[in-house]
């Protein structure tokens, strides 16, 4: 168990502590300040290097990492490779080793292949490694970013702040998960933080996108989406890939959104005050209807904002965190 | 030549006799409590050792033709010699396949110039497709009595029914990689909690047990002969079991990898771990060391899947499934069987007497080309023995192994027992536990 983050890599948010994720979250905050300056930039991380490694097609997660990198002031040595290692010709551990001879200090990775940040962790035991999404396994800094999200929301609609609200806001929180379950790296780490944090999380999908195993993760299944919907107060939308629908998992994506798809009349049926949250990059028509999109907008272009603050948040820690460097 | 196996306990069928084996011309020329062997025999202390005949290996992809980075038929014998096999049957599943007559033969003229008995697996049908089907006979001719498409199953079940049928009269046995691709493909771990937790996609042991399910029951309507490769679950073991408890002609064979390791070894994505069909559940685990323990597994077979290192050191969904098996296989089968309280009559019958039964490699079934196998240390038998030490202990390490290939699941792991001598075809190829 992970109980501080500080000089520690960051894989999975399965075996991090309620307190450390309330430690990421609330530098974070301090994090926003920065982004709202003028001259966006702190020197906590001044002549550390930051490797940012994109194995898989991403434009938002290595976006934001590269950004809050450079707002931390670390050199940022950047490699985008759109396709697996052994397409490129070059296995994984020997494009780390030689990117890790220029002498980096983290390595963002982000693979199509699960547990491929556990294996940089063990090529380069002696560089942090920040998992940015690693197959159908783990996604931790997109846990966080939507936390985060939900705490700042509801505190400002309480007159209060973020680091004022601490964890107790997630007390008793409904939280509604809808959509491909089963392969989303992002559900994983959305509801190991939910729960880890204290609220009450339900799952909502076709029964071909549940995990097999759903019955041991700390959620309750609902079947009835539609009285899920009235019950939540965040609810979470994950992005239906297109070759699920293509006969595979579900009929079709009409047959998903017939289902499972936020439409314009389930929308109307919500209460009003509901979080509707999604990680991005959207299906308008499919998993959610293009006029609920615009009327949830302002949260979804937040939880985007947000990623800037969270993963500057992860970087400082995991970083600037480690004795040897302070 | 002559080579003296001196005051070893000597592992018959049901009793077991300490004493000297004298070895001459490639054969048991006298077995006896103190032999007086001719001054020039090499004497070999079998003292504390179990004599047996030498181990068969139903399962071993040696790789040549095709990928001999990973293995060579040369290399993979000194592998096999060392794990104390005598004989091997080598898998068909190179490049290109062995599906005919021409690479048969040049694998049997390879396996030929290394001190083993290489025997082969033929395919079971053109290309190991799924399709149309290989020509048995012309194989069989050259003495192929297994045929297997092993690395996938046969999925067709009109096409395993008519080989089935079109290779019962010819006297041979199918042997089938049961796992039904269609439930199993893509995945690269067991199905269950952990392959979720870990965002692996899970091969499920339903892909495994309905394919023996099938088959069992396509055996049953062609009343012909089949094997089934290492089967991996409590299931599939009871099924088999069951069948030919109801004489079915059917046999199987279980791997150490799936009675020593559990799916648990594959939480940190070391793709040394992962195997077809997958490491199982501890349950699965715990099933099989009682099956192997009860006497009710005919044989313990390698699966030896060499493969580069550079490919096993891939993320785990990209790296190719398999692992190494030949040298450590007896040891890992005498502590599965309660080392040190192993019997040993079950250890010679799991690692000899059945798989050679199998592979038609009995004295009584007259292989050409090949030496008999399985039988018992009694003069005028073919001098395929093996001399297996259950007190040495040891430290497996992957780059000491005879293989050209590194890809052991037991790096550093320390076993009990090890094979001190190995006579293959009259020859001492393994002494004081090194090839000579």
């Amino acid at each position: 168990m992970i109980t501080s983050l500080r000089g520690q890599s960051l894989l999975s948010l399965n075996e991090v502590s309620r307190d450390a994720i309330l430690e990421v979250l609330n530098t974070a905050e301090s994090f926003v300040e920065v982004n709202r300056r003028t001259i966006k930039k702190v020197p906590a991380l001044k002549g550390r290097v930051v490797a940012s490694l994109f194995f898989e097609e991403s434009t938002r997660t290595r976006l934001s990492f590269e950004t809050a990198a450079k707002r931390l002031s670390a050199d940022v040595l950047s490699l985008a490779v759109a396709s697996s290692s052994v397409k490129k010709g070059e296995s994984l551990r020997d494009t780390i080793a030689t990117i890790d001879a220029l002498g980096i200090d983290a390595v963002v990775l982000r693979h199509r292949s699960s547990g491929a940040a556990l294996q940089v962790s063990r090529y380069v035991p002696h560089v942090r490694v920040i998992n940015a999404g690693d197959g159908q396994h783990q996604h931790p800094t997109q846990g966080l970013l939507d936390a985060f999200t939900i705490r700042q929301v509801l505190s400002q609609r309480r007159g209060t702040t973020g680091l004022e609200s601490g964890g107790e806001l997630f007390e008793g929180l409904r939280i509604l998960i809808v959509g491909d379950i089963r392969h989303s790296r992002v559900a994983r780490s959305d509801i190991a933080a939910y729960s880890t944090l204290g609220a009450e999380v339900r799952v909502c999908a076709p029964g071909t996108l549940l995990p097999d195993d759903v019955e041991q993760w700390p959620v309750t299944v609902a079947t009835d989406f539609d009285e899920s919907l009235e019950w939540a107060d965040v609810v979470g939308l994950l992005r239906l890939q297109a070759e699920r629908g293509s006969g595979a998992f579900v009929p079709s994506l009409d047959e998903f959104t017939f289902t499972h798809g936020l439409t314009v009349e389930r929308f109307a049926r919500m209460r009003p005050e509901t979080l509707i949250m999604h990680p991005g990059p959207m299906n308008r028509g499919v998993e959610v209807d293009s006029r609920v999109v615009d009327a949830a907008a302002a949260i979804v272009e937040q939880q985007v904002a947000n990623g800037v603050p969270i993963r500057m948040a992860v970087l400082y820690l995991s970083v600037a965190g480690s004795g040897e460097s302070s | 030549m002559s080579i003296v196996l001196r005051q070893g306990l000597i592992i018959g069928p049901t009793s077991s006799v300490i004493g000297d084996v004298l070895v001459v011309d490639g054969t048991i020329a006298d077995v006896g409590p103190a032999i007086d062997a001719p001054s020039d025999a090499y004497e070999v202390d079998a003292r504390d050792c179990w004599v047996g005949p030498g181990f068969v290996d139903l399962h071993t992809h040696l790789r040549e033709p095709g990928r001999e980075a990973a293995e060579t038929i040369e290399s993979g014998a000194r592998a096999g010699a060392l794990g104390g096999y005598c004989a091997l049957v080598a898998m068909p599943n190179t490049e290109p396949c062995l599906d005919n007559v021409a690479t048969v033969s040049y694998v049997l003229a390879r396996g030929a110039t290394t001190p083993l008995d290489i025997c082969v697996a033929g395919a079971i049908t053109q290309g190991r497709r799924g399709e149309a089907l290989a020509p048995m006979a012309e194989m069989a001719a050259l003495g192929v009595r297994l045929f297997s498409d092993d690395g996938i199953g046969v999925r067709d079940p009109s096409v395993m029914r008519r080989a089935l049928l079109y290779a019962n009269p010819l006297g041979v046995r199918l042997a089938q990689h049961c796992e039904d691709e269609q439930l199993a493909g893509g995945g690269t771990m067991n199905e269950g909690a952990l392959s979720s937790r870990l965002g692996l996609t899970g091969r499920p042991a339903l892909a495994e047990e309905l394919m023996v399910m099938r088959d069992l029951e396509l055996v049953r309507a062609t009343g012909a002969a089949m094997h089934f490769l290492h089967l991996s679950t409590a299931r599939s073991v009871a099924l088999v079991v069951a069948a030919r408890a109801q004489g079915l002609r059917v046999t199987f064979e279980i791997a150490p990898h799936h009675f020593t390791l559990d799916e648990q070894c594959c939480e940190g994505y070391d793709p040394a771990f992962k195997v077809h069909p997958p490491l199982r559940t501890r349950d699965d685990v715990a099933a099989l060391v009682a099956a192997l323990r009860r006497g009710d597994v005919d044989a313990v077979a390698t699966d030896h899947a060499p493969h580069a290192p550079e490919l096993k050191d891939l993320p785990f969904d990209e790296a190719p499934a398999g692992m190494l098996g030949l040298e450590h296989a007896a040891s890992l089968t005498y502590e599965a069987l309660g080392a040190p309280q192993c019997d040993p009559a079950v250890f010679f019958q799991v690692m000899s007497r059945g798989p050679a039964a199998i592979a038609q490699l009995r004295r009584e079934d007259a292989p050409p080309r090949h030496s008999a196998h399985g039988g018992s240390v009694a003069p005028g038998e073919d001098a395929n023995l093996t001399v297996f030490s259950p007190s040495t202990h040891w430290t497996v390490s992957r780059s000491a192994l005879a293989s050209r290939s590194m890809n052991t699941p037991y790096d550093g792991r320390e076993l009990s027992g090890r094979v001190r001598a190995t006579i293959a075809k009259g020859r001492l190829v393994v002494d004081q536990e090194v090839l000579t």
